[in-house]
């Protein structure tokens, strides 16, 4: 097939006076994996909802392997959804909730038990058939959910927030079994999500959404290592902000000076105030012997935070406000370093992100 | 033994125990009164209070009280079923299309009619019905009949209008609180997964409400088999009932042991009747689900309960003829018993908890 699977045309939302979708445009291909990111309100789910079929749009266009989609009730359109509180029937039993959809199949009823099956077998759900509805865990119902939209084959499968109600460990499995079994299917995902690290894990695009508007569409390396705006770059991970001044060559508070080039600049050239990202693990610090690969400055530890695998260190650096945060990899003969510690630090003005303002 | 409550137990017990004494005073007694009364006979003017059947063979068997007992039942399954049907829309369009904020103010038009005395509503029902009233009087006036309807007052169906306007409130609130609780991503998922307005609705909606269904039938039917005022007032001969003949036999005929064996009959029968109903829905419910729901499903019940109903019908009105008086109701007992009884056995609890 020729052209992406979804286009969205400069789609506009309005709830009454207010804008819940400002001028959304992108396309999505087939067998992609495609996440909707943002923070709370922002308009993830009136989007994904406009896609399914729930929510009209008051402008724009969206249109699904080259139909048209406006006016098409969401009964009639080849997307499934699997809703945030998964909308598992309370009256059926979980064979009778997956196979739902069938009716209108044309399958004999051997075709739909077998169907129904497989779907189950999927979603490691084999045993569960006969389960009432309401005896079901929340992954349970979650993999239910998911078995009764993919039992119909769907172009795409819209996926509202569906890891939020379970717990870490069963979230990262999951994370982990959705990827696999998108990779399977080969349908297009569209996963609406918070939390940046699911999207970041998952997807092969993100779309990153404040306010009803697309801040930037990218797949999730370019999104990390080079964020298009100060908010995206502190939506995503966790970056430090060094005030700086740029003019002849580029002064950052507590660094020093570095060469304009090289340094990334995603919104042009800035002059002027402007402010550095750095993300924690540019940045280390040096123990005796060892070297900066580029530059290095000299810094007050101010607080360890361990995690095991990982240290993270806020270090003090002369002439900054605020302490900048780094992480560092734990690692046999390398002690963890203490609070008041004077440190090495070295970084790389190549690891450089400068927004303007 | 004190001892051997704890202390939660005995501080429930303690909160109870007025409410519990006043019930029992109020229900009980009165209950154990009547029961009572119902062995013994009225011998002019006294109380014979020899234990006797001999009331309970009568009321059985005698054709009157038989007639007016069927005729309250069928008057209370009209009433219920006009009254939930006719609930059902009103409470869907609350919950479904009226805005959020405005649904209180909904329920509470809908209980105006409660502000004015349950006689004086009657007493309006029998104006507007009468032969002059307003309803002959547009019918004829738009020229859509020639002569006032006579069949509109003093039968039962003047009764079954009244009893489901003066019931429709009941109906109405608990089908709406089911209605409310249904969560509306179900409808949505159900479009989702290919299902118009109406299967979704049929397969979902429907389902989900059954619960606030079953209460309006509860609620409407029990107290309306047993009212009396209504009858009284616009039931003329054709719409009597039988507590108006419990009225007749206490007060009248001053043969109150036969008026309170008519009302151990009266319970007796909305019991079964219940029991009955109840148990056969959770019957036609798992038939319906044998066959996948839906319009098949519901097609399958149709055909069932029409069945069901039918042969008890038949043994009613034929089986006296063939089996004597005692011996159709004792088939129509073996039939409604077993059946009750291997349902309750053989098929789990449904879904609605029946
Ligand atoms: N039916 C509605 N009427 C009016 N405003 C609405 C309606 N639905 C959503 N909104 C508003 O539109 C905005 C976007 O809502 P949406 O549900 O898409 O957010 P979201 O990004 O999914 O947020 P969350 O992460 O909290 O689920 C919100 O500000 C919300 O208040
Ligand atoms: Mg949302």
């Amino acid at each position: 097939m020729s052209g992406p699977l979804i286009s969205l045309r400069d789609v506009n939302k309005y709830y009454g006076e207010y804008h819940a979708l400002r001028g959304i445009t992108a396309e999505i291909g087939a067998g992609e994996f495609f996440s909707l990111l943002g923070p709370s309100g922002c308009g993830k789910t009136t989007l994904l909802r406009a896609i399914a079929g729930f929510e009209d749009i008051s402008g724009g266009t969206i249109t699904l392997s080259g139909k048209d989609m406006k006016g098409v009730p969401p009964n009639k359109r080849p997307t499934n959804m699997v809703f945030q509180s998964y909308a598992i029937f309370p009256h059926l039993s979980v064979e009778q909730n997956v196979g739902f959809g069938l009716r209108k199949s044309g399958m004999s009823p051997s075709e739909k038990t077998k169907a129904i099956g497989a779907a189950l077998e999927m979603v490691g759900l084999g045993q569960y058939g006969k389960r009432a509805a309401h005896a079901l865990s929340g992954g349970q119902r979650q993999r239910v959910a998911l078995a009764r939209a993919l039992i119909l084959k769907p172009k795409v499968l819209l996926l509202d927030e569906p890891l939020s109600a379970l717990d870490r460990k069963m979230r990262e499995d999951m994370q982990v079994e959705l990827m696999k079994l998108q990779r399977e299917v080969g349908i297009t995902f569209i996963l609406v999500t918070h939390d940046q690290e699911e999207a970041l894990v998952m997807s092969d695009r993100i779309a990153v959404m404040f306010e009803g508007e697309i801040a930037q569409l990218a797949d999730p390396e370019v999104l990390y290592r080079k964020p298009a705006t100060k908010r995206v770059a502190d939506f995503i991970g966790v970056m430090n902000f060094l005030p700086a001044r740029a003019g002849d060559g580029l002064e950052v508070a507590g660094l020093g000076r570095v060469d304009m080039e090289g340094v990334y600049c995603p919104q042009g050239d800035v002059s002027g105030a402007c402010s550095v990202g750095l993300r924690p693990e540019t940045l280390s610090l040096l123990y005796d012997g060892e070297t900066a690969r580029a530059r290095e400055t000299e810094g007050v530890i101010d607080e360890v935070v361990y995690y095991g695998d990982m240290t993270y260190y806020d270090v003090r650096l002369e002439g900054l406000e605020e302490p900048v945060r780094l992480s560092m990899r734990n690692m046999v003969g390398r002690d963890v370093m203490t609070v008041g510690q004077t440190a090495r630090v070295a970084w790389d003005p190549r690891a450089m992100v400068v927004f303007p303002g | 033994m004190a001892q051997g409550l704890s202390r939660d137990a005995r501080l429930g017990l303690i909160t109870v125990s007025p409410a519990l004494v006043f019930a029992v005073l109020l229900l009980a007694v009165p209950l154990f009164t009547i029961v009572l009364f119902s062995f013994w006979t009225q011998n002019f003017l006294e109380i014979d209070r020899t234990f006797t059947l001999a009331n309970y063979a009568e009321a059985l068997t005698d054709p009157l009280y038989r007639a007016l007992m069927m005729r309250s039942l069928r008057i209370a399954a009209s009433v219920t079923a006009v009254t939930v049907v006719l609930a059902f829309p009103i409470a869907y369009y609350i919950s479904f299309h009226v805005r959020p904020e405005k649904k209180a103010l909904w329920l509470f038009l809908i209980t105006i009619p409660f502000w004015t005395s349950y006689l004086i509503r009657i007493f309006l029902w029998r104006v507007i019905l009468a032969y002059d009233g307003p309803v002959n009087g547009t019918l004829v006036e738009l020229g859509i009949i020639d002569e006032p309807l006579s069949f509109i007052l003093y039968n039962a169906n003047s009764v079954i209008i009244t009893l489901a306007h003066a019931f429709a409130p009941f109906a109405i609130l608990p089908i709406f609180v089911s209605l409310e609780k249904i969560d509306r991503s179900f409808l949505e998922a159900a479009k989702d997964l290919g299902e118009g307005t109406a299967m979704t609705f049929l397969r979902v909606t429907l389902p989900l409400a059954m619960p606030g269904v079953l209460a309006a039938v509860l609620i409407v039917f029990i107290p309306t088999v047993g009212d009396y005022v209504t009858p009284r007032l616009v039931g003329g001969s054709g719409g009597t009932m039988i507590a108006n003949m419990i009225y007749v036999q206490i007060f009248d005929l001053s043969n109150r042991p036969m008026g309170a064996t008519l009302a151990v009959v009266a319970m007796a029968t909305v019991t079964i009747t219940l029991a009955w109903a109840i148990l056969h829905v959770r019957f036609w419910v798992y038939l319906s689900d044998r066959v996948g729901g839906g319009l098949p499903g519901l097609a399958l019940v149709g055909v069932a309960a029409a069945i069901d109903i039918g042969v008890l019908w038949w043994l009613w009105h034929y089986g006296p003829a063939l089996f004597g008086s005692a011996g159709s109701l004792g088939i129509m007992a073996a039939i409604m018993g077993g059946g009750a009884i291997l349902i309750a056995l053989l098929l789990p609890k449904g879904r609605w908890g029946i």
